[in-house]
Order: structure tokens, then sequence, then C-alpha cells
């Protein structure tokens, strides 16, 4: 497969992960927003600065509300981070590789984003944002699905998993950072009535409750974090997308598991391991923030690796 | 919606032979459209181009900051090609592209036709689109032109002549095979009954030319599809083709010359390519032997090509033949290299470095199209009896300034067909590009793409300045075709 090419499906997936978790994020603020007695600060100006573009949303939408934020992340072309840019940046990599997906894939990246660029699609975030959002994570997960069913599974299909699945390891583990380091109201809410609410709408937002309350039970943060970031079978989990990765990057090169025949595989197998390996408590006691940040710069780093090992043009010595 | 009131006019009409009288291989369709209830043409019509819109079959409008992006108009009421025309469109154009290769593999070595005088020397010696790096080039089994796509067009006099040939990188034949599938669905009765012949498999035959040319002793050739990349308003084709052929989609950048080879760079290192259908111009295809500010081709191209470890289709230097002071000599190609008189005729053509011609042609400048040597795609031309006095006189000064450049034809009245606008037919302009494939024999794709000039009275059909398509539906009759199949 041309390297061009592989590079084209895994940031298309990438691209498609990202943004089905923007909508994960406004969905799991917008319940968290609802869920808090009214004298609390602003979550959606939080939420704004965790993206880490506040300046850029200052200078073009002002103050923020909840309608400015959506706008900014859903509709606003020149946030590269918004559901739009990522649609479009997914659609011209599907574009450059409608030789080698099905169909049916490119047809669904295109109608995606045709339904998000529509000018109702702007109304219908207002009137019904619930809706809207659900939606279009089903339009996501339908994508999805036509590329487990239609796409032979082989190379390409391999780097398209590889590249959805660091997205979304990475998106989980912002997530849970959003929860529990940017919109933490007041110390005094942890362990509170409030506090469990608001873990559980971070599990809906990721789509884990129902799995979580069978594994279980009751809702307490470290469970909640054990889950989402521990948890071997859930797909939403960061050591699940781990794991499936590193199979993939293992079908794609024919190294035998736990060995690596490249540096991406060599990454990939560290950052797995530390997960396999992790106690919770002692990971809650160290800092979850830090420990996620940090994970989010191991997880670049494999990122970086990958890039390197497979899509690189190195030029030819002469 | 019927055709009651659509009038012919003082055109020929493609489906009509009288107001009210259908041709022969219309008959069945015009019937069928209009036992269809009220509203269900149209509903056909829209949800033909919805379609359309969501398979992304679209061209980027250049010069759009927005990013939009334009369906290339379908009318969905197709052209009829009755058989008795089509014997005589593929066996003028088998002729045609075999004397046009014969001619290219002779102005690139001994220049017989020159040295007979039959084609002055000078007319090539001025011919800007003559590459003189492919002089001596031996392509592989002596084929120039692989890949074509004719322009024709009919007259009044229902006669069917050559415009353009299009030797270079002709494109639109992934529109006739969409269109196809497009109109299988909106009437798949009526395509049943009327014995259609199928164009499906273009996208194989095209496959087993270009393994054709593979060097010999490959068992299985590596074939690929060069392509400028996905800014180039024919993306979709090149991706479109590649797709149907199951090769590789390259750009440039993907390929590299090493050890002697073209190879490409993938996920697991270089990998040889034997066949080349390129799609970029032969200006743009090596910096090293053409322009060396591409940034599109491959560096080092021409030389493997030269050294016969790869193919290209086309050839390059293909262009010199799509010269249209050269164009006018392409019936005396033909009789110079087959002894035949030319079955497709060329449009009459006056060239303006010849003294007579060009008086001519300054005289008669409001009755004439007058057209540049080297343009294509519409550029570069007066159409004289649209044309003010103003743009006549800038015409007549650059004439006068460079005469070689510059030739002039009657005004065609192009043949028209009914498209659909709004609730009823109106009569348009339209041509057809039938594509031509010589590999091991010459193959003419049955139908082509027919464009149609969507404005009112224009007879410009080429998509960048107004024009649509509609799908060609050759009819069958040899006995036995689709339609008497037994139950």
């Amino acid at each position: 497969m041309l390297s061009r090419v592989a590079n084209s499906i895994y940031w298309m997936n990438r691209y498609i992960e990202r943004a089905e978790n923007i909508a994960r994020f406004v969905d799991v603020v917008r319940h968290l927003v609802l869920d808090l007695p009214d004298q609390v600060s602003n979550q959606w100006e939080s939420l704004v600065e965790a993206t880490g573009d506040s300046e850029a949303f200052k200078k073009r939408h002002g103050e923020a509300t909840e309608a400015s934020v959506i706008q900014f992340l859903t509709f606003d072309r020149e946030n590269p981070n918004s559901i739009c840019s990522c649609l479009w940046s997914a659609r011209e990599n599907a574009r450059s590789v409608r030789e080698v997906i099905s169909s049916e894939m490119w047809e669904q990246v295109n109608r995606s984003y045709l339904m998000v660029k529509s000018p109702q699609a702007c109304d219908r975030v207002d009137d019904e944002p619930s809706e809207f959002f659900s939606h279009f994570k089903k339009a996501c997960h339908l994508f999805v699905g036509i590329t487990d069913a239609t796409m032979t599974h082989g190379e390409g299909w391999h780097f398209g998993r590889v590249g959805r699945l660091i997205e979304r390891a990475d998106k989980t583990s912002r997530m849970i950072d959003v929860k529990y380091f940017v919109l933490l109201p007041r110390i005094d809410y942890v362990g509170s009535p409030y506090d469990s609410l608001q873990w559980a709408a971070l599990l809906k937002s990721l789509s884990a409750f129902e799995m979580y309350r069978k594994q279980f039970h009751h809702i307490s943060p470290k469970h909640v974090a054990e889950f989402l970031i521990l948890d071997r079978q859930f797909p939403r989990s960061m050591r699940y997308c781990l794991i499936k990765a590193e199979e993939s990057l293992h079908v794609i090169t024919g190294s035998p598991p736990t060995t690596f025949s490249n540096h991406a595989e060599r990454c990939v197998g560290r950052l797995r391991a530390e997960l396999d390996y992790a106690d919770i408590q002692e990971t809650l006691d160290a800092g979850l923030h830090e420990y996620l940040d940090e994970f989010q710069i191991k997880l670049n780093g494999f990122g970086d690796a990958v890039y390197e090992t497979f899509f690189a043009l190195l030029p030819v010595p002469a | 919606m019927d055709f009651k009131s659509y009038q012919p006019d003082a055109f020929y009409d493609e489906l009509f032979q009288g107001p009210g009288q259908p041709r022969a291989g219309a008959g069945l369709l015009v019937d069928r459209i209009e036992a269809l209830p009220d509203g269900e043409l149209t509903r056909r019509q829209q949800a033909a181009e919805a379609a359309l819109m969501n398979l992304g079959i679209t061209f980027a409008v250049y010069g759009d900051q927005q990013g939009t992006e334009k369906i290339f108009p379908f009318d969905i009421i197709p052209r009829i090609v009755e058989p008795h025309d089509w014997r005589q469109i593929e066996s003028g154009l088998k002729q045609r592209i075999q004397a046009l290769n014969l001619f290219l593999d002779d102005v690139y070595h001994d220049q017989k036709i020159l040295r007979d005088k039959v084609i002055p020397e000078e007319v090539i010696r001025s011919a800007s689109s003559f590459r003189k790096q492919c002089v001596g080039l031996k392509p592989p089994k002596g084929v120039w032109c692989h890949i074509t796509g004719t322009d024709l067009v009919r007259d009044n006099d229902g006669q069917f002549y050559v415009l353009e040939d299009n030797l270079r990188c002709p494109s639109g034949v992934s529109y006739v095979l969409e269109n196809r599938q497009l109109m299988k669905r909106t009437f798949p009765q009526v395509f049943e009954a009327s014995r259609v012949r199928p164009v499906d498999d273009y996208a194989s035959r095209l496959g087993q030319t270009l393994g054709h040319l593979a060097p010999k002793n490959l068992s299985d050739p590596t074939v690929v599809v060069l392509t400028p990349g996905v800014y180039n308003s024919a993306y979709f084709e090149h991706s479109f083709l590649a797709q149907q052929m199951g090769v590789e989609l390259v750009e440039g950048r993907d390929l590299v010359v090493s050890d002697g080879f073209v190879m490409m760079r993938t996920t697991r290192g270089l990998a040889r390519v034997d066949v080349i259908y390129r799609r970029i111009d032969d200006d743009f295809i090596d910096p090293l032997a053409f322009r060396d500010d591409s940034v599109l081709g491959v560096p080092g191209l021409m030389e493997v090509y030269r050294a016969g470890r790869v193919a290209l289709a086309n050839a390059p230097g293909t262009g010199v033949a799509d010269d249209k002071v050269v164009y006018a000599y392409v019936p005396d190609m033909i009789k110079y290299y087959l002894n035949e008189d030319a079955i497709l005729p060329n449009v009459p053509t006056y060239l303006c470095w010849r003294d007579k011609d060009r008086a001519h042609v300054l005289g008669h400048l409001n009755e004439l199209v007058v057209k540049a040597a080297n343009e294509s795609g519409g550029y570069g031309m007066l159409i004289g009896p649209a044309a003010s006095k103003q743009e006549q006189d800038a015409f007549a000064e650059k004439i006068q300034a460079s005469p070689r450049n510059y030739i002039a034809q009657p005004v065609v009245s192009l043949s028209r067909a009914p498209v659909i606008v709004g609730d009823h037919f109106e009569g348009r302009h339209v041509d057809l590009r039938p594509y031509i494939l010589y590999g091991e024999d010459i193959y003419v794709v049955p139908g082509g793409l027919t464009r149609v000039a969507l404005r009112k009275g224009s007879l410009v059909v080429n998509s960048s300045q107004g024009g649509g398509s509609k799908d060609t539906w050759v009819i069958d009759d040899a006995p036995g075709a689709a339609g008497t199949r037994q139950q």
C-alpha cells in the first residue's frame, strides 16, 4: 500500500473519531451544567479553556455561552477542531483514497459532511442540541460500521483502525480530565450527590453507563476512572484502544506479539504494558490529572512513531 | 410532461425527425416518458441530481474559497444513436486512430510524410506541441495513442464530422459510466426494452489495454494511474478509473526513479511500477526532460521510459497531432498511410498561414469560428456570428500577427436534443465524444459522452463553460440482442 494512501486512511479515521468526540464533549458539558446549581461559575468558558483555543474563541465569539461555544465547536470553519472542520478534513482525505475505500464509505463521509454543512444544521443545533448531536454520533458510528462491513480487513483497514483508536484513547483521557480537573467546581463537591451525578453524566457521554453498571453497580470516582482507563473490553477505554491498536500494527508488519520490529510497535507495546499492570489507587494518589497529561504526551509520541515508520516520504538516496 | 409542443426547429434533432415524430430508435423512449404520471419526470431528474451529489461526483469550482462543489449537470433524457449511424462512427474512428498512430510514429522517426510533401515540413517545425525529446522513441508495440476521446459533431444534413481528436489526456469517460448507472436506476424498463449496447466493461478493457503495454515476461505487471492530485478538476475520474480497474492511484510524489526503474513508495518500501496511465500533460511529467518547474512529475521518468523499463499511456508527444493545423491534414494522412478515403470527414478548415485562406478568413470573420491552433476546452476561440465588431477586430489583429496559430471553420449548426427545462422540453445543442482504446486491437466504446450546451442557443458544450451531459444510447440491431431474450 502506498504510504500516502495509508496516511490518508489513518487520518480519515482520526478526523471522524475526533468529530464524534467533539459531539461527546459538548454532551458531557451540557449535562454537567444542567446538574449543577446555578451559582457555579461559567462551565462553558472552562470548556473553551480546555480546548486550548481560548484566544481565537474570544476574538470571534466574545462571551462564552452555551450557544456561542456550540457554534465554535460545531460550525466554525476557522476553528480547526470544530466538527465541521474535522469532517472537511476527513472528506478531503477520503477523496484522495476513494479508489481504495469502498464507495459506501465515501458516500457516508460525504453525506455526513453535507449534513453538517447544510444551512438547516445551524437551526437544528439551536432548537434541539441533544437530537442534533446524537444524530451526528450515529452518522459517525454508521461510518465505522460501513467500514467494518465493506472494506477488506487488510493493511488499509488496520491503518484506519490504528488512527481511530489513537484518537479515541486521547479523547477518552481528555474527557475524564474535563470532569475531574477542568470542571471541578469546588473541592467540597467531591463525594457529594452532585459529584455522583456528574460521573454518571461522563459515563453516559462516553456511551459507557450501562456497561459500567454491569461491572461495578455503584458509581464511584475510583471505579469510573478504572473502567474508562483500564477496562480490557470496553471499546472506548484507553487500555482497550491500545490493545487493539497494537494488534493492528502487528497484523500490518507481521511481527509476532510481544516483540517489536519498529519504533511504533515499541511505543505502543510499552504504553499498553503500563496500563496492563497499573493500579488505579496508585494512579489516583499520585494525581489523576498529571497521569492523564503524561498519557497524552506518550500517546502523541506513538502517533509520531507511526508517521515516521510508515508514512514519512523519506528522500531516496541518490 | 409530453413532447406535443416540442419543436425541433430548423436543426437536426437527435430524437425527432419532425414535430411529434420520434426517430425509429426513440419511439419507445418517447412513449414511456409521455406515459409517466405528472411530475414524475421532474422527480426522477431531481433524484438523479441528488444521487450525484451524495456520490460526490462533483468538480471543484476554481477560485472559490468556500470550496464550493458542483455536479456536472446531467439531463436524464438520453441521446439515442441509431445502428447505421454508429456503424459509420465506429469504422470511421478506427480508421482515423490507426492513421494517426502511423503518423505519430512517422513524425518522430523518418518523417516520410514530410519528405513526400503530403504535410508541409514547416507545419511540423512550427508546431509548439512537437516534442523533440520524443524523436526516436519506440513506444511498446509501436502504439503512441492508446486512449483517445474524439469530439464529433453533427450538422444540419445529419452528417457527423470530426471536430477534435484529443490524443493527449481526454477526460469524461467516467461520466459515461456513471451516467449509465444512473439511467439504469432512472428508467429501468425503457432501458431494458431499448436494446442499449453496454458500456460497463470499459474499465476492464482499459485494464487489458494497459496490461498489454507492460514490458515482456512479466506475469503480473503493476499498472498505476498517475494523477496531478485531488485538486485537479478531473480528479474524480482518475480515482474512479483506478478504483474500477483495481489499481493504485498515484501522485508524482509517490513515485521515484531508483536503480533504473520507476518505483512507488509503499508502507513496505519501494515497489516497481511497470505501466503508468498518466493523466498529467507531457510538459509536467518529468522535470528533467520537460518543464523543470514541474512539481507534479517524476524526475528521471523519461530516461526509464526510453530504456523500455516502464510503459506510458499515452506516449509523450501525441499532442502534435492535436495541433489544429495538423488536424486539417488527417484526411490526407488516412489516404497516405492506409490508401483509403476518410469515412468520417473533418469540418472544413481554413489555415490562416496560407495567404489565400487567411484573406478569406479575414473577409468573413462574422461567419466563421476561429480557433487558436494549440488551445482546447473551448478557450482561445471566436464565434464570428456571436461576436461584436471589436472582438472580431481583436482576432483579426491576432491572426495577422501569427497566422500559423489560427485556423477557421464554418459554423457547424450542431444537432440538438430535447432537455428538461422546468415543466417542458426544449432543444439544446449537443456533441458526442466516443472513446477509443488501442491495445491489441482497436475498440470503440459503443456510446460516449454526449455533452449539452445548456444555455439556450449556445453552441459551447464544454463543462467549463456551462455544459452538461446526457447518457448516450447506442441501439443494438443485432439479432438476438437484449429485448428479444427468452422468458
